[in-house]
C-alpha cells in the first residue's frame, strides 16, 4: 500500500470534514424477545468511528459486541426490536432508513467481514462470479468488465495466480484463502464502513497475522473507517487506534489503545487486562474475574451491570443512572474509577 | 524432575491413505504424512507444549501418545514399556489405559449429552478402576472437588452447565483414574480470558498435586509460554525446533518458529515496526518430496540446498534441537 | 432433562395447534384400534340389515353390499390397520436402526456390505416390491406386515447411517475409549440413545406410509383375504358400487386411512421440531 498517498487522503478527508463520525452509535438499547423473557441485549451503547481510524470493540462472549454490529448493519433477527437510540451513517438515519436503501447501502458503502469465512460465501458459485455479482449489483461495472474487475480485486487481496482462483469454488480453497474472497467481497465496492466480526478466529497465527496487516493496510490506504470486533485484547492492542470495552449490553470504557492499557479506568477494563497472559507474566500473576455475566432477563438489573463482579461496589452504584463521564478522548461507565 | 524418563517417544510416524483404496481403484492411495520422525523424552511433573499451524499434525500426535489412534511406525514407551505396538481398539483392556487421559478441546462435545456430569466423570472409574457403589461415588465427589465442581452440579447435563464447568467435567473425567500422562488438547480455546486463568490454575495446581506428565497442544503462544517448561514445534507433520519454553520464544532458531512467535500479538504492546509475515500456504501434506525440506518455499531463508535435502537435526546448547540447514543460532547462542 | 423436555414440549405444542391436533388425533386413534370393536354397534362381518342403505341415523356409514354395517367395519378396521402398520414399523425400526448404525459407526466394509443392501432395496420401485415379497410369501397378515417393513428399511439404514457417522469422531465417543470401553459398547451404549429421538420422529413419519402400504396391498387383493374388516378391501369392495351410485361403501373407509396418515405425518413433523435441538433456546 502506498502510505504517502494514503496519509494525505486522510489528512484531505479531515480537512473536509474536520471530526464527523463516519458512524455514531447513540445511546443504542436493543431488546430481544424470548419465552423464557425480555433479555436486554444493549443498554445505551454509544461509537464513534472516524475516517481512516480503526475502533476495536472487545469484550467477553455475551458482552453484546456482535449484538451491536448486527444492529449497525441492520441485520438483527426478528426476535430483537431496538428500543432506543440513534444510528447514524455518513449523516443518515440508519433507522429511519426503508429496506430498499439499506440493501442499497450494504455491499456499497457499508461491509462486513464474518467470523466464519466458508459460510460466508456461496458454496455452490465460484468466488470470482460471486464478487462479480457484488459489482454488478453496486459498484457500476458493466458484465464485460466484472470479471477482470474480480480478478484484480482477488490480486489485491493477496491471492497468487487470481484468474484461476476466480474460477475455484469455496471448499477448493483454505481458511485464510476464503477469508481473504472475504474481505475482497466487502472491499469491492469500496465501502466507507467495514465492520470485521472476530475475522480471524479460526485462522493460524501466521494466517491471522496476515489477514490483519491486508485489512488494516487496505483500510488506511482508502481513508476507510473499521470496527474491528473481538475478543483478543492483542489482536486490538495491535491494529486499533481506539477500544471500546463492553460488558453485559453496556459500552463501559472508550480510549486510545495505549491509554487504554496504560491506564484503564472501569474495574472490568482492568480485570480483562490482567486476565489476559503475556509474556513476562507469571500464572500466578493473572487474576480471574469474580462471578459470571449477570442474566440480562432479570427485571431488576442494577444500573451498573458490572456491580456483582466489582471488588469496588459501593452501595450507591446500583442506583441509576449508569454515569456516563467523558474527559477528553476517554469515556468510562462508572461512578468510582480507578 | 531427575530419573528414567516417563515417556519415550522415538521415531513416531502416522501416515493416512487418501483416496482409491477401494476394490476397483486403479491407482495406489496417496499416503498423508501427519505425522513424521518424532522423537522426544518427557519426565514426571513435565509439560510439554505442542505448537504449530493447524494441519501440522499436533493433534494427531496428541491423539497417538493418548492411543486413539494407531502409529504407522516408530515407538511409544511409557515408563520402559512399550505401548506403540497394541491397537488402539484393544488399549482399552490394556493395564496402561488408565495411565494416559486426554482432555478433548470441545468440553461440551466430550460429554455425551444423554450423560449427567457424574456419570461422565464415573465411567473412566468404573470400567479402569473396578469401582462401583459409595466408592465410586466418594471418588466422583472427591475429584470433581479437586476440579472445582461443588457436588450440585453433578447431577446436571452437559447442557445446564456453563462453558467454564463443562472445561471442568472435561478435567475432572481425564483426572479421575490419576493418570502419569495427560494430553490436553487446547483445553482453554473455547473459554473466555477471564475463565481461562481459572482452568490454567487448576491444570498447574492439579499437576502440582498430582506429579503428572502434561502434553498441551495450543494454538496460543501466550498461554503455552505461561504453561509450559518445553516446547516442541510442527511444521507439516515434523518437528522443527525443541527447547526450553523461554529460550524458545526469545531467540527462536528456526525461521519458523521466528515467524510463528513474530505473529503473536500482545496485549498492551505496541506493533512491532517491523516484522517476518510468512507469504503463501504451506505445501500439500501428500507424498511430500523426501529430499526437500517442508518449509522451503515459504521460509525467508531459504536457498537452493533446501529444495534438495532434507534439513538436519542441529542439537543447539541448553537442550534446543532445531531441523535446518541454517539455523538462526546467534540468537539461540546468547540465549543460552 | 425431562422436566425441561416436558416444558419444551409445552412450549412447542403451545405455539403450534396442528401438533397439538395431530397428538389429539393420534389419541383418538389408538384409543379407537384398542376399544373399537367392543363399542360398534354391530358385527362387522354379519349382515346387519338391507343391502346398499344410504347413511341414515341407524347405519351413519350407510351399508355395503350384503348388508353390513359400514361404520362398525370401518371402526373395527382400525385395529387391524394400525396393528399392522405398527408391527411393520416397529420390525423396520429396530432392524434399520441397528444396522444403519452400525454402518455408519463401524464404516468400512460393514458400511459396503449394508450400504449395497439398502441400494439394492431401493432399485425396485417400492410398491412393487412389497407386491413381489407378499406374492412370493403368500397372502397373509404376517406376509403384509414383513413387506412394509422391507420396503422402508433402506430409509432407516441412511438416516441412521448418517446420523451415526456425524458422531463417529464426537469427543464423547473419544472419551468413551479412553475409559477403557469397547467398539460394541461404544455403539450400544453412546451412539444408539442419541439416535433414538431421530428415529423417533422417522417412525412417525412412516407409519402414515406403512398404513398406506398395507391397505394398498389389500386393495389390490394382496394379504388380508375378505371378510375381515381392513379399509384397504372395503375401498376397494366398495369402488365399484360408486359408479352405481353408492358413494358410501368406498368414501368412508377411503376418510379414514386418509386420516390415519395425515395425523401420523403432522405427529411426525411435530416430533421433529420437539427433538430438533435448533429449536431448543
Amino acid at each position: 500500500m502506498n502510505d504517502v498517498a494514503a496519509a494525505t487522503l486522510v489528512q484531505a478527508a479531515a480537512r473536509a470534514a474536520p471530526r464527523v463520525p463516519v458512524l455514531e452509535v447513540a445511546d443504542l438499547s436493543v431488546e430481544f424477545r424470548t419465552r423464557s423473557g425480555t433479555v436486554r441485549a444493549l443498554d445505551g451503547v454509544s461509537l464513534q468511528v472516524h475516517r481512516g481510524e480503526c475502533l476495536g470493540v472487545v469484550g467477553e462472549s455475551g458482552s453484546g459486541k456482535s449484538v451491536t454490529a448486527y444492529a449497525v448493519m441492520r441485520l438483527l433477527d426478528p426476535a430483537a426490536r431496538i428500543t432506543g437510540g440513534r444510528i447514524t451513517f455518513g449523516g443518515m438515519d440508519m433507522l429511519g432508513a426503508g429496506d430498499a436503501d439499506l440493501a442499497d447501502l450494504r455491499g456499497r458503502e457499508l461491509s462486513m467481514i464474518f467470523q466464519n469465512p466458508r459460510a460466508s460465501l456461496n458454496p455452490i458459485r465460484p468466488v470470482g462470479t460471486q464478487i462479480a455479482d457484488v459489482l454488478l449489483r453496486h459498484g457500476g461495472v458493466t458484465r464485460a468488465q466484472a470479471p477482470a474487475r474480480a480478478a484484480a480485486l482477488l490480486a489485491e487481496v493477496g491471492i497468487p495466480d487470481p484468474e484461476r482462483r476466480a474460477r475455484a469454488y469455496p471448499f477448493e480453497l483454505s481458511g485464510g484463502m476464503c477469508q481473504r474472497v472475504g474481505i475482497a467481497l466487502a472491499l469491492a465496492c469500496r465501502p466507507a464502513l467495514l465492520i470485521a466480526d472476530e475475522p480471524t478466529t479460526g485462522l493460524d497465527v501466521t494466517t491471522q497475522a496476515v489477514i490483519m496487516d491486508l485489512v488494516l493496510g487496505l483500510a488506511r490506504a482508502r481513508g476507510m473507517a473499521t470496527v474491528l470486533i473481538t475478543h483478543d485484547l492483542g489482536l486490538a492492542t495491535e491494529y486499533c487506534d481506539s477500544i471500546a470495552v463492553m460488558h453485559a449490553g453496556h459500552v463501559v470504557e472508550t480510549a486510545p489503545t495505549a491509554a487504554l492499557f496504560a491506564t484503564p479506568r472501569h474495574p472490568y477494563t482492568a480485570r480483562l487486562i490482567g486476565a489476559t497472559p503475556r509474556p513476562g507474566l507469571a500464572l500466578g500473576d493473572l487474576a480471574s474475574i469474580a462471578g459470571s455475566l449477570p442474566d440480562l432477563r432479570r427485571e431488576d438489573l442494577p444500573a451498573c451491570r458490572f456491580l456483582d463482579r466489582c471488588e469496588r461496589a459501593r452501595p450507591d452504584c446500583a442506583a441509576a443512572p449508569l454515569p456516563r463521564r467523558t474527559e477528553a478522548a476517554r469515556m468510562v461507565a462508572c461512578r468510582y474509577p480507578l | 524432575m531427575n530419573g528414567a524418563p516417563l515417556l519415550e517417544v522415538a521415531a513416531l510416524q502416522k501416515r493416512f491413505p487418501i483416496g482409491g483404496g477401494g476394490l476397483l481403484a486403479r491407482r495406489a492411495p496417496g499416503l498423508l504424512h501427519a505425522v513424521e520422525d518424532v522423537s522426544f523424552t518427557l519426565r514426571a511433573g513435565e509439560t510439554l507444549g505442542l505448537v504449530g499451524e493447524s494441519g501440522c499434525g499436533k493433534s494427531t500426535l496428541a491423539r497417538l501418545l493418548a492411543r486413539l489412534l494407531d502409529p504407522s511406525g516408530g515407538s511409544i514407551r511409557l515408563r520402559g514399556e512399550e505401548i506403540g505396538g497394541v491397537a488402539a481398539q484393544r488399549f482399552g483392556a490394556s493395564p496402561r489405559r488408565a495411565d494416559i487421559q486426554m482432555v478433548f478441546q470441545d468440553a461440551e462435545g466430550s460429554i455425551n449429552p444423554r450423560h449427567t456430569a457424574f456419570e461422565a466423570i464415573a465411567r473412566p472409574l468404573r470400567r479402569l478402576r473396578g469401582l462401583a457403589g459409595p466408592a465410586l461415588h466418594g471418588k466422583v465427589t472427591a475429584t470433581a472437588a479437586l476440579c472445582g465442581l461443588p457436588a450440585e452440579l453433578l447431577p446436571r447435563f452437559p447442557h445446564q452447565l456453563s462453558g467454564g464447568q463443562k472445561a471442568r467435567v472435561g478435567i475432572a473425567r481425564a483426572v479421575a483414574t490419576e493418570p502419569a500422562l495427560l494430553v490436553l488438547d487446547e483445553p482453554t480455546s473455547a473459554l473466555d480470558v477471564s475463565v481461562q486463568v481459572l482452568i490454567l490454575d487448576l491444570l498447574k495446581a492439579l499437576q502440582a498435586r498430582t506429579g503428572a506428565a502434561c502434553i498441551f497442544v495450543s494454538h496460543d503462544l501466550n498461554v503455552v509460554r505461561l504453561l509450559c517448561d518445553r516446547v516442541l514445534v510442527m511444521y507439516l507433520g515434523r518437528v522443527v525446533e525443541e527447547g526450553p519454553a523461554e529460550d524458545l520464544f526469545t531467540a527462536p532458531a528456526h525461521p519458523y518458529t521466528r515467524a510463528l512467535v513474530g505473529a503473536v500479538s500482545v496485549p498492551g504492546r505496541p506493533r512491532a515496526a517491523e516484522r517476518v509475515r510468512l507469504a503463501g500456504e504451506p505445501r500439500s501434506p501428500i507424498d511430500p518430496d523426501p529430499n526437500a525440506c517442508r518449509f522451503h518455499g515459504r521460509c525467508p531463508i531459504g536457498q537452493d540446498r533446501c529444495a534438495r535435502a532434507a534439513p538436519p537435526v542441529h542439537a543447539l546448547p541448553g537442550g534446543r534441537r532445531v531441523a535446518c540447514h541454517f539455523p538462526l543460532t546467534d540468537g539461540a547462542l546468547a540465549a543460552a | 432433562m425431562s422436566a425441561a423436555s416436558l416444558a419444551h414440549a409445552r412450549h412447542v405444542l403451545s405455539g403450534n395447534p396442528v401438533t397439538a391436533l395431530a397428538f389429539g388425533l393420534f389419541a383418538l386413534l389408538v384409543g379407537t384400534a384398542i376399544l373399537g370393536p367392543a363399542l360398534v354397534p354391530f358385527d362387522p362381518i354379519a349382515a346387519a340389515g338391507p343391502a346398499l342403505q344410504p347413511p341414515s341415523a341407524r347405519h351413519p356409514f350407510g351399508t355395503d353390499a350384503i348388508g353390513r354395517d359400514v361404520f362398525s367395519r370401518v371402526i373395527a378396521a382400525t385395529r387391524l390397520d394400525l396393528g399392522m402398520a405398527f408391527a411393520a414399523v416397529a420390525i423396520v425400526f429396530a432392524c434399520g436402526t441397528l444396522t444403519g448404525a452400525a454402518a455408519g459407526f463401524f464404516g468400512g466394509w460393514t458400511d459396503r456390505i449394508i450400504g449395497r443392501l439398502a441400494d439394492t432395496i431401493m432399485a425396485f420401485p417400492l410398491f412393487v416390491l412389497a407386491m413381489g415379497i407378499v406374492a412370493a410369501l403368500g397372502n397373509t397378515v404376517t406376509n403384509i406386515v414383513i413387506a412394509t417393513a422391507v420396503v422402508n428399511f433402506p430409509l432407516y439404514v441412511r438416516i441412521a447411517r448418517t446420523e451415526a457417522s456425524t458422531r463417529r469422531g464426537a469427543g464423547y465417543v473419544e472419551a468413551a475409549r479412553l475409559s477403557g470401553y469397547g467398539e460394541a459398547h461404544i455403539l450400544f451404549r453412546e451412539i444408539l440413545p442419541n439416535l433414538l429421538p431421530i428415529m423417533m420422529v422417522q417412525v412417525s413419519l412412516t407409519l402414515g406410509y406403512a398404513i398406506l402400504n398395507c391397505a394398498g396391498l389389500s386393495f389390490i387383493g394382496l394379504g388380508v383375504r375378505p371378510p375381515a374388516p381392513e379399509w384397504g378391501i372395503m375401498v376397494a369392495e366398495g369402488a365399484s358400487a360408486i359408479i352405481s351410485g353408492e358413494w358410501w361403501i368406498a368414501l368412508f373407509p377411503g376418510l379414514a386411512l386418509m386420516i390415519a396418515v395425515f395425523t401420523f405425518n403432522l405427529l411426525g413433523d411435530g416430533l421433529r421440531d420437539i427433538v430438533d435441538p435448533r429449536r431448543r433456546t
